[in-house]
Order: structure tokens, then C-alpha cells, then sequence
């Protein structure tokens, strides 16, 4: 299901750099068939609705592909981190390492027709809305092969049906609220799930969003990846109310163990069959973490614990999560993990090779999208009169 | 002397920054940047302002000032930017009971570390982190001032300043004017570091000053140095009217100087004269102060004997007419260079008042240099912010028109 929409991905993307990732296929004679998961009953707590249902009937394909997403996202995070050390990414960079688990999980459980809208720490989501490896890679390196051009960096990336990587915290929940009206009026059979922090979680415009998709009944879900912090404040130093899932009052609400992608891809599918059934708006909190520092700046160990950090990465990791289940499951061997681990390293490798021989862009870049080229805009004024770029 | 030549002869002349000729010539545009693995300079491109003979690093120097007078007699210290502005803030602190310092992460420092250990010298109670709430912080401040206490919050950066914008316009601007003068935010002091940086992107490099300077009843400082940063942000702080206090976040460690330990005060509303002369008056305020430094010496070395003189604005709003009207007067000439883009910068404000006061004495059109009408770009920043060539070019323009 995955490869297929990522196929079918590729034919709306507009932009030539969507290109169709392709997975694997294993040996595994048993492949094909569907397995019964029940998940821990922890995984869920709901607020004014119905617990999603702990069981999950999933194909043996579908649970490798997770896998794979997940290794593929930790790999790139951490050549992302690489290329900064080497000073080849400058500037403002947040990772996602340690959150894969709600990026996946939440994209297979949707169409190419919903929509997803988050924050600055967007790597992940890029990559399963469609994106190449390489497109990310390039667009952290500020290079014309970069996913919007070179021309925004780390926290600026979209693809036809992900309406960013958004660097303002909290704007883009109300621009959710927005997309998720658009769908309804347009009579589009779907959702819009718009993402941001615990911290974000704070901000005046997310509670003005709520109100408004709640009014009007919008096919919106409100997800906040609670990650414990923002920045360098803890949720209970900058929340009055840390049950975020809670918190949208006149809205139900379920939190999630978000480092179980079966656990994040259940609430999701649940979230989108609630909002596309005309029930109004739905919030979801996946608890999460991150395992690094808020940006490439931040150690990220002044504020917690370096045992936190680890007991969090020993127990409740989410790509070994669910390496221990494909194994119990005899979805996979072992021997086939690390052949997916081995072939995602090397996928990532060339894809950090592409995008540094890729060329910085043209300076006609810099001009072009401040207004719409047939917008009738004869010029642009620069720095001296004779600078002015006519167009 | 045609534009080409003056450019060339210009680039002979420099060392650093972008060749424009080259870029006319068509040469693919990887060579123009550095190359692809050497990355832009952590100070961003903007040479050393350790070096600027502004910065006064002695405590002979620095003392020399007429404006420090009070302090005259004291100690100095030798301070960054960041630590001149938590210097500021303990004496705000510890002067006046009823001052707070707040805003996202405050508590821990800062972002730049501006607020370091000042939660640990005056409670919690009084330094203190906020949510992420822009909007909030700035609202809950204004509430604060109009009880009469001192609030002194900041803004993570300058391009998050946006959701805070009606608080700061409708709200903190005109309290005194709407309530006859029953309230006011006289207490309310919002600091916010702006500026590039080298590779801020869209989001952490905008200068905004522009956007409050039209708003009666606000007032808007940007210090250049140490020494300034301290002063201004006293002033800023116990001035009985809302400021807006925006911190070049390039300058944070840029240099060092000697900057007073004691309690003083620089006026708000005030330019300073850095450099005096007689052919060509020079504004700008903040990082920028050190690209027209640079370039003045550059058109220096192609025109010997130019005598410039060059005028720190310090305060946006309100801006001292009076300072920079007396120096065109006197010189006929005036060029002024921002980092924020071209059209509605605070240059037009500048140039337009002094067409009205000096119009008989200007003996060149005015020059502007400023940033492109772009939005503040991440990989293109060198082209969009107005260099040193392009500021000596404009001098140039100016003394051959
Ligand atoms: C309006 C605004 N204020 C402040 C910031 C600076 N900032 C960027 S991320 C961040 C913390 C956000 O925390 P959270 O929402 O929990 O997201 P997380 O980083 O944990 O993913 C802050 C304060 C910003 N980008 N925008
Ligand atoms: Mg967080």
C-alpha cells in the first residue's frame, strides 16, 4: 500500500524531485499475509470518545515497510548530523531522531488525499509525504537539488500534499484548521492532521484553531508530538494542563504511546475515520521524545538527565519496539533487519553524496517566488538603484 | 567614472565580499560563493568588528566619553555584548523592586545567554521563563508596566515578534494617549535580538525596526557596541514610555570593551557623532555601523581626503532630526545604509525629512543602501544585505554626482 502511494504520489507531485522510494521485498514465504497484533492497553487514554481498538490486523509488507521508514529516518538524521558537524549545513537545524515512530505511523494510516501540516522539525514527515532522500539532504545543504529549491533550509520543506516544515511556532495550526475547511467545502473524502509541540501547544492561536474547527465541525486533527520539551523547559514548567490531549475541551481527545508507530498508526487511522464521518475535529498527543537537543546548538543534557535520555532510548525505542515484534511475529529474520539496516545506510550514504555534487542555486533563485511571476511585478528593488532586478 | 569601472577599481581595492562585476560577467555561480565546503564565516560576512576603532577597549577610551561622565570616575570591565546587557539588567534588577525579567527560556540564560545567572542573583520569582507565547509575554508585560512595575521581557528573536505585533501596536503604544493619560506602560522594556547573522534564513535574521517606527508612542533603540548596549538599555528600561529594544545578535561577541561597572544612563533620542566631517554625512545604526566603517575607508583609499562624517542613529523613534539635519547642512551630502529591505525601510523616513530640512544644502541625491526587497533568503544572504563595496560605491556616487 505504501510504495503504491507513493507512486501515485509522484504522478500529482508537480516537482520533479518526488520521486517513488522504492522497499525492498523479503524472502519471507509468508510475506503477504496479514497478522493480528493486540496492543498493550496502556497505549491509549482517551478523552470524551472511544478507546481506539488495541487490535490491529496488519500485513507482514506493511510492518517491514514501517521498519524500513523508520531505519531510513534515523540514518538520514544522522548523516543530517554529520554534514552539520562538518559545517556543510549552517544555521537553524532540529532533528527528529528518537520521533520517528509518529511521522510513520501516521502516514499509513492515511491517503495521499490528506493533508499534513507541522512545525520546523520536519524532516521525517517530508520523507513519508513523498520526498527523496536526497531532496531533504539537499535542501539542509542549501543546494538546487534541495526539496524547495536551496531556498529554505531545514525547517522549510514541502511536498504536494504536506504543507510544511514551518518555522514560526504554533502558525501553522490555524493554517491546518484552514486546509482541513477547504477539504470539507471542496468535498474532499478527508483529513488534515496538523501537527506541533507541547511547547507550541501554548500558543493563543492554537486554542482560536480549535474553537473554529469545533464550530464548524472541520476535518481536522489537532496532533501535538508532546516530546516533553520545548526548547529547554519541561511541559509542567510551561503547560498548567500537560494532559494536551485534554485540552481542547469541547474536543474528545485520545494520547498515545507515540514510540509504538502500531499504537501511533491505530490512533490515526481511528482520528481520520472519526473527522471524515462528520464528527468534527479530533485532538491526539503522542507522547514522544527526542533524543537529541532541541537544534544542532543544544547538547540537549542541561535541562534532563542523561539517564533519562538513556532509559528512554533502552526502553521505549521505536524501531526496536518494533524489531522485537517482527522477530516474536517471525515476520522477518533477523538476518533480513540487517539486511534492511545495511541497505538503508547505503541508500542514505548516496543520497548525502547526491546532494553535496549537487550545485548551489542559481542567483536568479533568489528573485523568482517573492510574488507570482505574471503578477504584473516589473521589478524588485536591491541594495543600489542599479541592482534593481527587473524581471 | 562609470559604475564598471568605479566597481572594479573597488574590488581591486577589497579584499573581502562578493565580486558584483563577476557576477555581471557570468561566471557560474558556485565560484562566487566561497566554495562549496568552505561555509559561510560564523560571524557571518560582515569584517571583524574587534578591529573597529569604535570600540573602545581601553578604560582610557572608553572614559573619554562626555556621555559617561557619571561614571567617569569608576571602574571598567571588559564585556562582551551579552554580558554588557545582563550587566544592565542586574542593575535594573537590583535597583528597582518591582523589575522582572521574563520570556521563553530566560530563566536558563537565554538563547544568547543574556540573561545568565540573573535568576540565580534575584529568584526565580523575578527572572522567570515563560510559555511560548509571544502574544502573551507581550501582553502580560503591558499589564505589568500599567501597575507601575517595571517589565522587562524578551523576545527570542526579533522575526518572533510578529504574534506579539498588536499587542505592542494597539495595546503598549497607546495606553497613556487612549486612557487621557490615566494609564500607562511607561515600565515595559521588550528586547529582542535582530539582524543576520550569515545563516539565519527567513526566520532569524530580520531587522524590524521599521514596522514600529510607525507607531506613535513607541520608542525604538538599537545599540552598536558594549558600552552603548548597557547605557541604552538602562535608559530603555527606565524610560516611562514602552521600548522596543532590539539587540544586533551578530554583535553579541563580536568585541570587547571597556565598559563601565557602575549605573549610567545613554540618551534615548539621541544620535551620536562617531566620526566627524565635512564632505558626506554617513547614518546607520547597529551591525551595519562597521560595514559603513569599512567602507568609508575604502572610499578613503580612492579618494584621499575624504572627510566623512559618520552618524550612530542609536534611536530609531524617535530619531534625533536634529543631529543628522545639522551634519547635511553642513556637508550636502547624506547616504544611509540598513539591513532591513529597501522599500518603507527607515531610510526613506530619514531621507525624506532631510529633503524637507536640508533640500537647498543637498548637493547629491540622497543614497539609500539597504537590503534587497526580498525576503531575508538563506543561501543568497550576501547578495540581499548592503556590503561594504556596495556602501563605498554608494559613497562614491554621492561625492562624484
Ligand atoms: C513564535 C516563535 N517563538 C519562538 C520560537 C523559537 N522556538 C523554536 S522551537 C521552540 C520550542 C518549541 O517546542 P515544542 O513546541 O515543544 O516543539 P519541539 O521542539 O519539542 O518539537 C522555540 C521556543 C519560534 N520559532 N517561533
Ligand atoms: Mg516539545
Amino acid at each position: 500500500m505504501l510504495s503504491s502511494k507513493r507512486i501515485s504520489l509522484a504522478k500529482v507531485a508537480a516537482r520533479a524531485f518526488i520521486t517513488p522510494v522504492t522497499v525492498r521485498t523479503f524472502a519471507s514465504s509468508s510475506i503477504a499475509r496479514n497478522v493480528n497484533i493486540t496492543l498493550h492497553k496502556a497505549s491509549f487514554e482517551t478523552y470524551n470518545c472511544d478507546t481506539p481498538s488495541l487490535e490491529v490486523n496488519i500485513s507482514k509488507e506493511e510492518l517491514v515497510k514501517m521498519y524500513h521508514s523508520m531505519v531510513i529516518m534515523r540514518r538520514m538524521e544522522m548523516a543530517s548530523d554529520a554534514l552539520y558537524k562538518a559545517k556543510l549545513i549552517r544555521g537553524f537545524c532540529h532533528l527528529c531522531t528518537g520521533q520517528e515512530a509518529v511521522a510513520v505511523g501516521m502516514e499509513t494510516a492515511l491517503t495521499p488525499d490528506d493533508k499534513i501540516i507541522t512545525a520546523y522539525r520536519c524532516h521525517g514527515f517530508t520523507y513519508m509525504r513523498g520526498a527523496s532522500i536526497t531532496s531533504i539532504l539537499a535542501e539542509l545543504l542549501g543546494r538546487k537539488a534541495g526539496i524547495s529549491a536551496g531556498k529554505g533550509g531545514s525547517m522549510h520543506m514541502f511536498t504536494p500534499n504536506f504543507f510544511g516544515g514551518n518555522g514560526i511556532v504554533g502558525a501553522q495550526v490555524p493554517l491546518g484548521a484552514g486546509i482541513a475547511f477547504a477539504q470539507k467545502y471542496l468535498g474532499h473524502n478527508a483529513s488534515t492532521f496538523a501537527l506541533y509541540g507541547d511547547g507550541a501547544s501554548n500558543q493563543g492561536q492554537v486554542f482560536e484553531a480549535y474553537n473554529m474547527a469545533k464550530l464548524w465541525d472541520l476535518p481536522c486533527v489537532f496532533v501535538c508530538e508532546n516530546n516533553r520539551y520545548g526548547m529547554g523547559t519541561s511541559a509542567s514548567r510551561s503547560s498548567a494542563n500537560t494532559s494536551y490531549f485534554k485540552r481542547g475541551d469541547y474536543i474528545p481527545g485520545v494520547k498515545v504511546n507515540g514510540m509504538d508507530v502500531l499504537a501511533v498508526h491505530q490512533a490515526c487511522a481511528y482520528a481520520k475515520e472519526w473527522t471524515t464521518s462528520g464528527k468534527g475535529p479530533l485532538l491526539l498527543e503522542m507522547e514522544t521524545y527526542r533524543y537529541g537537543g532541541h537544534s544542532m546548538s543544544d547538547p540537549g543534557t542541561t535541562y534532563r538527565t542523561r539517564e533519562e535520555i538513556q532509559h528512554m532510548r533502552s526502553n521505549n525505542d521505536p524501531i526496536t519496539g518494533l524489531k522485537q515484534r517482527l522477530l516474536e511475529l517471525n515476520v522477518v529474520s533477523e538476518d533480513e533487519l540487517k539486511a534492511i539496516d545495511k541497505n538503508a545506510r547505503a541508500e542514505v550514504d548516496k543520497a548525502v553524496e547526491e546532494s553535496k555534487a549537487s550545485p548551489e542555486p542559481e542567483l536568479k533563485a533568489f528573485w523568482e517566488q517573492v510574488y507570482k511571476k505574471e503578477a504584473g511585478i516589473p521589478f524588485l528593488r536591491g541594495r543600489e538603484p542599479e541592482e534593481t532586478h527587473h524581471f | 567614472m562609470s559604475i564598471a569601472t568605479l566597481r572594479t577599481s573597488y574590488l581591486a581595492a577589497s579584499l573581502a565580499s562578493v565580486s558584483r562585476s563577476m557576477l555581471k560577467q557570468q561566471v557560474p555561480i558556485k565560484s562566487q560563493y566561497a566554495a562549496t565546503n568552505s561555509p559561510p564565516p560564523p560571524e557571518g560576512f560582515m569584517p571583524g568588528v574587534a578591529n573597529s576603532k569604535f570600540i573602545r577597549n581601553t578604560h582610557h577610551e572608553a572614559l573619554r566619553n562626555p556621555e559617561l561622565a557619571g561614571v567617569a570616575n569608576g571602574e571598567t570591565k571588559k564585556m562582551n555584548t551579552f554580558q554588557a546587557i545582563n550587566d544592565a539588567m542586574s542593575i535594573a534588577l537590583a535597583t528597582d523592586d518591582t523589575a522582572c525579567v521574563f520570556g521563553e527560556d530566560v530563566a536558563f540564560g537565554g538563547v544568547f545567554r543574556c540573561t545568565m545567572g540573573l535568576a540565580e542573583m534575584f529568584g526565580r520569582d523575578r527572572v522567570f521563563n515563560t510559555p511560548l507565547s509571544e502574544q502573551g509575554i507581550a501582553g502580560f508585560g503591558i499589564g505589568m508596566a500599567a501597575m507601575g512595575s517595571t517589565a522587562i521581557a524578551e523576545i527570542q528573536f526579533a522575526d518572533y515578534i510578529f504574534p506579539a505585533f498588536d499587542q505592542l501596536v494597539n495595546e503598549a503604544a497607546k495606553y497613556r494617549y487612549r486612557s487621557g493619560g490615566e494609564f500607562d506602560v511607561g515600565g515595559l522594556c521588550i528586547r529582542t535580538p535582530c539582524g543576520a547573522v550569515g545563516h539565519g534564513g527567513h526566520y532569524h535574521s530580520q531587522s524590524p525596526e521599521a514596522y514600529f517606527a510607525h507607531t506613535p508612542g513607541l520608542k525604538v533603540v538599537i545599540p552598536r557596541s558594549p558600552i552603548q548596549a548597557k547605557g541604552l538599555l538602562l535608559a530603555s528600561v527606565r524610560d516611562r514610555n514602552p521600548v522596543i529594544f532590539m539587540e544586533p545578535k551578530i554583535l553579541y561577541r563580536a568585541a570587547v570593551e571597556m565598559v563601565p561597572v557602575g549605573d549610567y544612563e545613554l540618551p534615548l533620542g539621541k544620535a551620536e557623532i562617531l566620526t566627524q566631517g565635512k564632505d558626506l554625512t554617513v547614518v546607520g545604526w547597529g551591525a551595519q555601523l562597521y560595514v559603513l566603517e569599512n567602507a568609508i575607508q575604502l572610499a578613503q583609499k580612492k579618494m584621499p581626503g575624504l572627510s566623512v562624517e559618520l552618524i550612530d542613529l542609536r534611536s530609531i523613534l524617535p530619531w534625533d532630526v536634529e543631529t543628522v539635519c545639522n551634519s547635511v547642512n553642513k556637508t550636502g551630502r547624506l547616504l544611509i545604509a540598513h539591513e532591513a529591505p529597501k522599500t518603507q525601510g527607515f531610510a526613506a523616513e530619514i531621507a525624506t525629512t532631510v529633503m524637507e530640512r536640508c533640500f537647498l544644502r543637498l548637493e547629491a541625491p540622497i543614497q539609500r543602501l539597504c537590503s534587497y526587497d526580498t525576503p531575508f533568503p538563506l543561501i543568497f544572504e550576501k547578495f540581499h544585505v548592503p556590503d561594504m563595496i556596495r556602501c563605498a560605491e554608494g559613497i562614491e556616487r554621492a561625492m562624484k554626482f
